[in-house]
């Protein structure tokens, strides 16, 4: 086996080539459990220097220097992936105060913007474009004060990329925001969406020195057009990680090596 | 039975009668409602081509996948889709519900074309008339029929408010030329009363049921997703349809989920529930559950408590001679003759006992020692 994927590139399909093409895959976490390494990991991936995948990134979260230094212990440099045109980032930790009152428009401006970018970076043949937004929680914060309405028409029109352009689309979100809703109905809303979730939690059982926490990764691979493709339909996958100083170790529950 | 429902969207409702209505149902635990209504567009769509069907034409309207999706899934069940196509027509309402991508023309795009763009959802009066014209413009004016399929009605429902959707969809039921109606609604997304009112408005009713129910209804939606394990992709479907007469009946069948589509077979009874529940025991390295061979040995094995000799009723000593002991032993115990015969002759002693009084209850509550002084 190919040393370099490990469980979670294998359970979203990575060993084969851009498995996440026109998929929608979406990262829950918690604030016991911070998921963005998982993120940070599909990341390295896209950028990949076997690959000629591009990368569109939302960032409400951290400003960029943060990602160039986490990603550089991971041995991806992004400012050469920025000066390559494999990565656009987008800065948004200011959106809110650029936006002024018609907020509306802001989200419909911000996806005319990915589309634009998109289509300038499709020019390459084979090229799987991927936009990830870090994270949702934020964008509907910043959005909009009240409604998360127009939050989700975003996430719609992103979501006919994946049909017109072949994207993939990754988000991040933070569960435990709605957990004290009777209906979380834009959490929900996106977990229909996606065809992959991604859950990041504490360990039930409690802490432990050497597990960090545990993924479950549920594969819901809607029905697709394309046949034959993508044999994990309807998989629920449960393994452990625990995050290393460059890196992160998967293994099923009870196989740590350490 | 999904061919029972696919039969009744086929032949559609009499003249002047409403239009049959389907609602999918689906929940976050079984998203599978797009593979139900892929089903019954293959199906619908190869009567309508085969003349088989009362309706001429179908009107695809799509919320939550592009056109070309369900094209291309026609197109792989051997349903080709071409633009000159009488009989389809795709109203977009995926692509751009709101307006969002410049593009010089707005509104709906004119012309015969097979999918038009709808670019103004919550406008439901146009997204009716867009309908019917649509319809219209494959089978003409006259008294021939079509079918329309709803792919999502969440997404309407997000636009617009409940009794304008529920509106909506009376109008085309009511509709002369509207022969079947069918539509699909992720019940978790919305408040009971959507639902309830979605399902009143429709002549049938199928819900895609997960194998594990939450145990505490819908709060933990979310969760239950992940507790779903290796069912995920396997359930219920229960369709309920109203009949003309008034009455209702329910009927259900067992579905799985694969790359090809959903499969519904016939429940397996008792059988599967066993094989259902068995899956859910986690592994562990002893047995939970007896072999054949150890039941059966174990029903053997006869308990201490109970009554061993058979054919005799069951005794509970109280301390009382019963009647039956009365006749065997008629010599009263009380004679010191017998007694001191008995001891000399050596044969055995024996325990003599008296009651005090018959009143006292053997059983009683009372504390034997209570009048103690110590």
């Amino acid at each position: 086996m190919d040393r370099s994927v490990n469980l979670l590139d294998l359970a979203l399909g990575f060993d084969e080539p851009s498995p996440l093409r026109g998929k929608v895959v979406l990262i829950e976490d918690c604030v016991e459990t911070s998921g963005s390494f998982v993120l940070h990991q599909m990341m390295k991936r896209v950028l990949s220097p076997h690959s000629s995948d591009a990368l569109i990134f939302l960032a409400f979260a951290r400003p960029f220097s943060h990602y160039d230094r986490v990603l550089r212990k991971l041995g991806c440099n992004l400012s050469t992936q920025k000066t390559n045109n494999r990565l656009v980032f987008v800065d948004m930790l200011m959106m809110k105060c650029s936006d002024g009152d018609d907020n509306v428009s802001g989200v419909a401006k911000l996806f005319r913007e990915i589309q634009g970018t998109v289509r300038k970076l499709g020019n390459v043949t084979n090229r799987n474009i991927t936009v990830m937004v870090d994270d949702m929680s934020l964008l509907e914060i910043a959005a909009t004060n009240s409604n998360s309405d127009h939050v989700l028409d975003f996430l719609h029109y992103c979501h006919t990329l994946t049909c017109e352009s072949n994207c993939s689309l990754v988000t991040l979100n933070h569960e435990d925001i709605y957990s004290s809703m009777e209906r979380p109905a834009y959490l929900l809303q996106m977990v229909c969406l996606a065809d992959i979730v991604i859950k990041a939690e504490p360990l039930a059982s409690g802490l432990a020195n050497d597990v960090h926490g545990q993924l479950t990764v549920v594969n819901k691979g809607m029905i697709s057009s394309k046949s034959g493709k993508g044999s994990s339909r309807n998989k629920l996958q449960n393994f452990q990680f625990r995050i290393k100083e460059n890196g992160i170790e998967y293994f099923y529950p009870g196989c740590s090596r350490s | 039975m999904a061919d029972s429902i696919f039969r009744k969207l086929r032949d559609g409702g009499e003249e002047g009668e409403l239009a049959p209505a389907l609602t999918i149902e689906e929940t976050v635990v079984s998203p599978f409602a797009l593979d139900v209504s892929c089903y019954l567009l293959a199906n619908l769509s190869s009567s309508i081509l085969a003349g088989k069907s009362k309706s001429e034409g179908l009107v695809l309207v799509t919320f939550s996948r592009s056109p070309s999706f369900y094209l291309q899934f026609l197109k792989q069940k051997g349903i080709v889709v071409s633009s000159s196509s009488k009989w389809i027509r795709v109203l977009d309402c995926y692509t751009d519900p709101l307006g969002w991508i410049d593009q010089p023309s707005t509104g709906v795009t004119e012309g015969p074309s097979l999918v038009k763009l709808n670019k103004c959802v919550s406008d439901l009066k146009r997204l009716f008339s867009s309908v019917i014209d649509a319809g219209r413009e494959m089978v003409g004016d006259g008294k021939t029929r079509f079918s329309v399929a709803i792919d999502s009605v969440n997404e309407l429902l997000r636009h617009s408010s409940m009794p304008l959707v529920s509106g909506l969809l009376t109008d085309l039921r009511s509709h002369a030329q509207v022969s079947s109606l069918f539509w699909s609604l992720n019940t978790d997304l919305h408040q009971e009363k959507v639902t309830n009112a979605l399902e009143y408005i429709s002549t049938m009713k199928a819900n895609l049921e997960p194998f594990c129910p939450s145990p505490d209804g819908k709060r933990n939606a979310l969760e239950n997703l992940f507790l779903a394990h290796q069912d995920f992709g396997k359930g219920r479907f229960h369709v309920r349809f109203k009949l003309r007469k008034g009455r209702v009946r329910v009927m259900s069948e067992e579905y799985h989920v694969d790359q090809t589509g959903i499969n519904l077979s016939p429940i397996s009874s008792a059988e599967s529930v066993i094989a259902a529940t068995k899956s859910l025991i986690p592994k562990v390295h002893f047995n939970l559950q007896l072999s054949e061979k150890e039941r059966v040995e174990k029903e053997k094995v006869v308990l201490p408590f109970e009554h061993q000799d058979h054919g005799k009723s069951t005794e509970i000593y109280d301390g009382r001679r019963t009647l039956a002991d009365g006749k065997t032993e008629a010599t009263p115990l009380s004679s010191g003759e017998l007694q001191a015969d008995v001891v000399s002759s050596g044969k055995g002693g024996e325990i003599i006992y008296f009651r005090d009084s018959d009143d006292e209850h053997p059983d009683s509550d009372e504390d034997p020692d209570d009048d103690l002084d110590i």
